[in-house]
């Protein structure tokens, strides 16, 4: 086993939700320590702990920090709680499990950059984490530390909770912002980025639910503490939210760098008696899919991802199994991000539109042999055209899962069926 | 013709309040609104919004139409949501789902002849590591099978 329980030491224990169980392990107990520093040693400290975003981007959080403007001017801290990407559960259960640890993380980065107000915009099916969040959020002013003059401090921070309304786009961290403002969730071109010009085009930072909870730890205890977990790049540890085809799914917080091969096998008990590991999408769905012989080479830092032609993004490991068709998982797939394109820029709602008519096409028996290459083609076509990166979330797995698992596809257009499961998609789902 | 009742209409007014930009105000209001009309959003539900709000019906419009939780039909008291998204397929939910429409006799998104329920699939709503599951109006029911989730449902009256 290597867990390493830096956030969720204490998830197991159902008090910790609540102010005196949070405060019983030393929650809390980092406030007056942050408040009593520099802001600019905490930046300097988040800095040097090498906290990268763990919403997907894995920016490294300090330097976001930096790019805030250095005069007075009012600043919002926002964060992102929308939690959409396929496979993704982590934000969900600690907010559940500890929403104080998310508005201590959230009150000393405030304090750091110099915001007064902040929000945490959470996606609207988590109607019972919202639930845990503003009854912390009471707790939290009703003991004085939100609200005016935190702990006599005389630093003044609000927080509130946004609930969203289902849209994939909302996580990104402009389209956040658009639908803060009460817009369609669309995201705006960049520059300015939000350090400079965000919601209602104040300087704005935002940053995922675990970053905002790491921040505690690195101050209370000092980045080089941090960084005794992971490795010299990515440095920490990392809650990896397992899925699919293993024994015991479930979030897992282990150091970056950690074997993935190690993850599924022992902390996931392994594959379902009888079936062998196939492939896994190591970051999320919008990461490239990985062979079982490329998943015994992967280690769960953003280096080695990035060395294997895919990304950590959220750090939702979804695992696959022999069972399973590639032409049917890559059209749930297309189907997702042709739902989720916010329709902005023409390469990706075109795109996304066509990539999931063409594998429903062949998925349905009606598939041509060029139509593999032209999914080829329309996604090449998708990458760093658009505002955003939902284009290239959309490409990305289409190519990996057509370039890898390409006679699973040209198998599927000869004959109209699937070659794992040897059905067609009509016998397979209906 | 849609109205609010007397403690949605202050429930509007707190949000409008709430955040420093008023049109922040739409999503929870529209929230508000669809409660009070069954379920759904219809033209009558948003002339009344941007009545009360001050804001234009186009602009609550465009909000209504770009986000999923907002129904634009009516659906049944239980709207019956299950996750077919990848982690959710790969164990079985399209087949969850199927196996649910079959037993209530109805197809997706339409609202049983009772009146009880509505199914829908959906993207993923972030229980990937307890799949398959299905969302009940504000619930999630977690690590299901085709019966569970059916017994579950047989037991909503």
């Amino acid at each position: 086993m290597a867990e390493v329980k830096i956030l969720t030491e204490f998830y197991h224990l159902p008090e910790y939700q609540t102010l005196a169980g949070y405060q019983a392990k030393g929650g809390y107990e980092t406030v007056p320590k942050a408040l009593k520093m520099q802001a600019q040693q905490i930046i300097d400290e988040v800095k040097a702990s090498g906290l990268r975003g763990r919403g997907g981007a894995g920016f490294p959080t300090g330097m976001k920090w930096g790019f805030l403007p250095k005069n007075g001017e009012p600043r919002y801290l926002l964060c992102n709680a929308d939690e959409g990407e396929p496979g993704t559960f982590k934000d969900r259960m600690m907010m559940e499990r500890a929403p104080h640890q998310l508005i201590e993380g959230m009150i000393i980065s405030a304090f750091a950059i110099g915001s007064h107000k902040g929000y945490i915009y959470v996606r609207g099916e988590y109607v019972y984490p919202i639930e845990c969040l503003n009854k912390a959020i009471q707790e939290a002013y009703a003991a004085g530390l939100l609200g005016k003059n935190i702990l006599g401090s005389g630093f003044d921070f609000d927080l509130d909770v946004y609930r969203g309304a289902g849209a994939y786009i909302c996580g990104e961290e402009t389209g956040m912002i658009s639908s803060l403002e009460g817009l369609k969730g669309q995201p705006k071109l960049k520059p300015p980025f939000p350090a400079v010009q965000g919601y209602l085009r104040k300087p704005t930072i935002v940053n995922n639910v675990e970053t905002l909870a790491a921040v505690t730890y690195i101050i209370r205890d000092g980045a080089q503490a941090y960084r005794k977990n992971g490795t010299e790049k990515s440095s920490g540890t990392k809650l990896f939210s397992v899925s699919g085809n293993v024994v015991k799914p479930g979030n897992y917080e282990v150091p970056l760098g950690y074997p993935l091969m190690n993850l599924i096998m022992n902390e996931c008990g392994g594959m379902k008696p009888g079936r062998k590991l196939k492939a896994v999408i190591p970051g999320g769905s919008s990461a490239p899919v990985l062979t079982a012989e490329e998943v015994a080479k992967a280690n769960m830092d953003y280096e080695s991802l990035a060395g294997l032609g895919t990304m950590l993004g959220s750090g939702a490991v979804i695992v696959i199994d022999d069972s399973q068709c590639m032409v049917d998982m890559l059209g749930v797939l297309t189907h997702f991000y042709a739902h989720e394109s916010c329709g902005q820029c023409t390469p990706c709602r075109e795109g996304t539109g066509w990539l999931n008519k063409i594998l429903h096409a062949i998925l349905e028996g009606r598939g041509r042999l060029q139509d593999i290459e032209l999914l080829i083609k329309v996604a090449d076509n998708m990458k760093g055209k658009t505002i955003c990166a939902l284009s290239d979330a959309a490409a990305l797995p289409v190519l990996s899962f057509v370039n890898k698992f390409r006679e699973e596809f040209e198998f599927y257009v000869r004959e109209g069926r699937s070659k794992v499961k040897g059905t067609t998609y009509a016998e397979m789902h209906h | 013709m849609f109205k609010l009742s007397e403690q949605g209409l202050a429930e509007v007014k707190k949000e409008l309040a709430r955040y420093e930009a008023k049109e922040s105000a739409i999503i929870p209001s529209l929230y508000i609104a669809q409660k009070e009309n069954s379920g759904f959003v219809n033209p009558s539900v948003i002339h009344h919004l941007s009545q009360v709000m001050d804001i234009p019906e186009a602009r609550i419009n465009e909000v209504f139409k770009f986000y999923t939780m907002f129904n634009q039909k009516p659906v049944g008291k239980y709207h019956v949501q299950v996750c077919t998204n990848i982690s959710c397929a790969l164990e079985g939910s399209r087949e969850m789902a199927g196996y649910i429409c079959h037993e209530l006799g109805v197809k997706y998104d339409e609202v049983t002849a009772d009146g009880r329920f509505t199914v829908s699939k959906v993207e993923c709503l972030g229980s990937c590591g307890t799949a398959p599951m299905m969302q009940v109006n504000d619930y999630y029911h977690e690590k299901l099978t085709p019966e569970s989730a059916m017994n579950l449902l047989r037991g909503m009256k």
